[in-house]
C-alpha cells in the first residue's frame, strides 16, 4: 500500500496530501563537507541532526527525514543538488549552505521554485537587501553583522587609528565594509591580500611601521591561522591588539592557533556560555552527543531546526506552505541566543557580543565579555521591500 | 630604510622556502622528464608528520627527521608504484597521473588527521624576535628559516659538484640515453633522486608548520610558485633553482609591500589599495614573461 501511495505521488497532485501524510517530512540540507572547509558543513550538520535526535526523529512532533548533501564549496555543485532535491526528492524545506558564492548561486532560484530555504549560515547582503524573498530565511546573522559589532567596540575602546585587512575578494571587502559602517576613528591602511595567501610577513612589517593603534583582519579558515600565529612570532601582539569577527576564533581553529590567540576579542551572535536554559542544554547535549565543545555553526544548525520544529509543530506538516511560512515568521522557538525574532527581510534581530579567546582545561575556547547590541538590525533591512 | 631591510629578509625567506621546494622538482623534471604536480603533497606531509611527531614527543628535534624520513619514504614509494611506469608516456599522461596523486594525498591527510588543522608550536629558543638591527626586531625561527636554506643549498652545491652520486645525476640531467648505457643502474638514481626531492619539500613543509595552518591542501600553494621558479631558472638547473627562487621570492615580497606605497603617490587611496594588491599578485608572472621573452630557456637552463 506504500509502495503504490508513494508511486502514485509522482503522477497526481490531487494525491499530494495523501503523499505527504505518510511520508516524513523531507528536508534538504546542501552543505559543505569535504575540501579543508569540511569542518564547517560538519558542525551545521551534527547541530541540525541533534535537535532531531532529541525528538527521536520528529521535529515538532512531526516526523522528519534529512537528506544531506556535499556541495564541495562550489557553486555549480550547490545548484545540481539543489534541483535534484527540487525535482526528484520534492523537497520543500531546504537549509545548510556554508559559502555566500554557492548561497547566491542557489538560494534565488530554489525561492522562485516555492521552497522555503532557511540559511544556517551564509548571509550575504543581496539576500537581505533588495533581493529579499518571503520564501528566504536567514537563521544566523547577516554577514557584516559579525564586523558592526567589533566596529562598535573598537570604537568604544577608544582606539583611535585601525589598520585593515581582508582578502582581495567581494566578501572580502564586504566584512570591511561592515567594520567601518561602525568604526569612527581613522583607517591607518587598508590592505587586500591575495586569496588563499599563506605567508604575511611582508604585510606584518609594514603593519608594523604603520603603527595603528588596533587591528581588524578578515581572514577566514587557514589565512586566519596564518596571519594569527605570525602575527604573534612578529611579537605584535604585546602591542597592538587585533580584533575580528569570530570567524576564525571557533573552537575548532583555535585548536590550530594554539596561545598565539589568548587575548584576542572578536564578535559573535553566540558562544557557549550563554547563559540562558535552551544554550546550557543545548551544549551540554551536543558535548554528549559529539565529545566536543559546539562552534558558532554548530549552534546556527541546531536554531535552525528548532524554528523549523517551531513551524512543523504549529501546521503539522509542508502541505500548506504559506502556514509554514507564516509559523517560521513568528520564530516561536527558545533560540539558544536568547532574543531572536525576525526584521522585515526576515534576517535576524538579535543581541551580538564581544568575547575573548581563554584557555580553560580543555583547550582554547572564547569567553563572552561584553553585550555591545541589543535587537541589533542589519544595515540592509532598509532596502527589503517586504 | 628599516623597513626595506626586512622586507628584502622577508623576500629572501620565502625565495628560501621556494627554493627547497623547487630544487626537488626541478631534478625531476630535468632528470625524468616528468612533470610531478604531485610536489606539493610531500610538503604537506612533511608538515603533517612533523606536526604530528612535535605534538606526540614535544621536540622538534625529533620532529625534522621524521618528517624528512617520511616525505623520502612516500616519494620513493610514488616513484617506483606509479611515476616509474610514466617515464614514456606523453606530458598529458603524467599531469592527469600526478594530479590524481594530489587528490589521493590531500583525501588520505584528511581520513588520517581528520579536518582539523594542526597545530604546531615554534620550538623554544627560537620563539622570540631579535632586535637584528637598532628599531628592527625580526622572528628568530624565520632567520633560522633562512640558516637552515643556506646550508641545505651549499650542501646540494657539494653533492652535485664534488661527489660520483651528484656527477651521474648531472649526466642524467644533460644526457639520460648516455649514461644508462654507460651502465649506471638508471632505475636507483631515478627513485633516489626523486625521494632526495621528496625529501627537500618535507623539509621545507615541516619549517613550514610553525609558521602556517598545517591542513589538507597546503601544498598547492606553494606548487604554483614553485612552477615558476623553475621555468624562471631553467628547468633541470638547480643554480636556476636558487636564482629564480631569490628573483620571486623578493619580487613577490617587495611587490607586496611597496606597491601599495608607491602607487598612492600617483593614485587617491582606495584606487591605489585595489589596484596595488592586483598588480602585486600579478607581478611574478610578469617576472616570468619578461624572462621568457629575454631567455626563453630560463635563466640557466641544463640542457644547453
Amino acid at each position: 500500500m506504500k509502495k503504490l501511495a508513494m508511486g502514485l505521488c509522482g503522477v497526481g497532485i490531487m494525491l499530494s496530501t495523501l503523499c505527504s501524510a505518510a511520508e516524513p517530512v523531507k528536508i534538504g540540507m546542501i552543505t559543505t563537507l569535504s575540501t579543508k572547509a569540511g569542518y564547517l558543513g560538519e558542525e551545521i550538520r551534527d547541530g541540525f541532526k541533534l535537535a532531531i535526535d532529541q525528538e527521536a526523529g520528529k521535529l515538532g512532533g512531526v516526523p522528519v527525514e534529512l537528506l544531506v548533501e556535499d556541495d564541495g564549496a562550489k557553486p555549480e555543485k550547490g545548484k545540481q543538488i539543489a534541483e535534484r532535491f527540487i525535482k526528484k526528492d520534492n523537497i520543500k524545506i531546504m537549509t545548510g549552505i556554508v559559502f555566500s558564492n554557492v548561497a547566491m548561486a542557489v538560494v534565488p532560484k530554489v525561492v522562485q521554485d516555492d521552497v522555503l530555504y532557511l540559511s544556517a549560515n551564509a548571509a550575504p547582503s543581496k539576500l537581505a537587501g533588495d533581493g529579499c524573498n518571503a520564501n528566504y530565511f536567514s537563521v544566523s546573522y547577516q554577514n557584516d553583522s559579525l564586523d558592526e559589532v567589533v566596529g562598535q567596540y573598537v570604537t568604544e575602546a577608544g582606539h583611535k587609528s585601525v589598520y585593515l585587512i581582508a582578502p582581495n575578494y567581494p566578501a572580502g571587502k564586504d566584512h570591511l565594509a561592515g567594520f567601518k559602517r561602525y568604526y569612527k576613528g581613522t583607517i591607518a591602511g587598508e590592505v587586500y591580500t591575495k586569496l588563499d595567501q599563506s605567508d604575511y610577513a611582508a604585510e606584518l612589517a609594514a603593519l608594523r611601521a604603520a603603527a595603528p593603534e588596533a587591528v581588524f583582519f578578515f581572514l577566514p579558515g587557514g589565512m586566519g591561522i596564518n596571519f594569527v600565529k605570525q602575527y604573534a612570532q612578529a611579537g605584535l601582539n604585546q602591542t597592538i591588539p587585533i580584533y575580528g569577527p569570530a570567524f576564525s576564533f571557533d573552537e575548532r581553529l583555535l585548536g590550530a592557533v594554539g596561545a598565539a590567540a589568548l587575548g584576542v576579542k572578536n564578535g559573535s551572535q553566540w558562544t557557549h556560555d550563554l547563559d540562558n536554559p535552551a544554550n546550557q542544554q543545548f551544549v551540554a547535549a551536543y558535548k554528549k552527543a559529539y565529545g566536543r565543545t559546539p562552534t558558532l555553526y554548530a549552534s546556527q544548525g541546531y536554531d535552525t531546526a528548532r524554528l523549523i520544529a517551531s513551524a512543523l509543530k504549529a501546521t503539522g506538516g509542508t502541505d500548506d506552505l504559506a502556514a509554514v511560512r507564516a509559523a517560521l515568521k513568528k520564530a516561536d522557538f527558545a533560540s539558544v541566543r536568547g532574543n531572536f525574532s525576525f526584521g522585515n527581510n526576515q534576517h535576524p534581530v538579535q543581541d551580538i557580543y564581544i568575547r575573548e579567546v581563554i584557555q580553560t582545561a580543555d583547550g582554547f575556547t572564547n569567553k563572552t565579555i561584553k553585550k555591545v547590541f541589543t535587537n541589533h538590525v542589519d544595515a540592509y533591512a532598509q532596502d527589503c521591500k517586504m | 630604510m628599516l623597513l626595506v631591510i626586512e622586507q628584502l629578509l622577508n623576500g629572501l625567506q620565502l625565495g628560501i622556502t621556494l627554493f627547497l621546494m623547487s630544487a626537488g622538482l626541478t631534478l625531476v623534471f630535468g632528470i625524468m622528464q616528468v612533470i610531478n604536480l604531485a610536489h606539493g603533497s610531500f610538503y604537506m606531509i612533511g608538515a603533517y608528520v612533523g606536526a604530528t611527531v612535535a605534538a606526540k614527543t614535544g621536540s622538534f628535534l625529533l620532529a625534522i627527521p621524521a618528517a624528512l624520513g617520511a616525505a623520502a619514504l612516500v616519494g620513493a614509494v610514488v616513484e617506483i608504484v606509479i611515476l616509474r611506469h610514466l617515464y614514456k608516456r606523453e606530458h598529458l599522461d603524467q599531469v592527469l597521473a600526478t594530479f590524481g596523486l594530489i587528490m589521493f594525498f590531500n583525501e588520505l591527510t584528511l581520513m588520517i588527521w581528520g579536518r582539523q588543522p594542526l597545530f604546531m608550536d615554534v620550538p623554544g629558543p627560537l620563539a622570540q624576535s631579535i632586535e637584528i638591527l637598532p628599531g628592527l626586531p625580526y622572528p628568530v625561527y624565520r632567520l633560522a628559516v633562512i640558516g637552515v636554506g643556506l646550508f641545505v643549498a651549499l650542501a646540494l652545491w657539494l653533492l652535485f659538484a664534488k661527489t660520483r652520486a651528484g656527477m651521474k645525476i648531472r649526466a642524467g640531467a644533460s644526457n639520460r640515453d648516455m649514461i644508462g648505457a654507460l651502465g649506471v643502474n638508471i632505475n636507483l638514481l631515478y627513485t633516489l633522486v626523486f625521494s632526495l626531492g621528496a625529501l627537500l619539500a618535507g623539509l621545507a613543509g615541516v619549517m613550514a608548520g610553525p609558521v602556517l595552518a598545517v591542513q589538507s591542501g597546503m601544498g598547492e600553494s606553494i606548487l604554483i610558485l614553485t612552477f615558476v621558479v623553475i621555468v624562471i631558472g631553467g628547468i633541470g638547473s638547480i643554480r636556476g633553482a636558487v636564482a629564480g627562487a631569490l628573483l620571486v621570492g623578493l619580487v613577490d615580497t617587495l611587490g607586496r609591500a611597496f606597491l601599495p606605497v608607491l602607487l598612492r603617490l600617483v593614485l587617491e587611496s582606495s584606487a591605489a589599495d585595489s589596484l596595488a594588491a592586483s598588480l602585486a599578485s600579478m607581478a611574478i608572472y610578469i617576472l616570468m614573461a619578461a624572462i621568457l621573452v629575454w631567455k626563453p630557456r630560463g635563466l640557466f637552463p641544463a640542457h644547453a
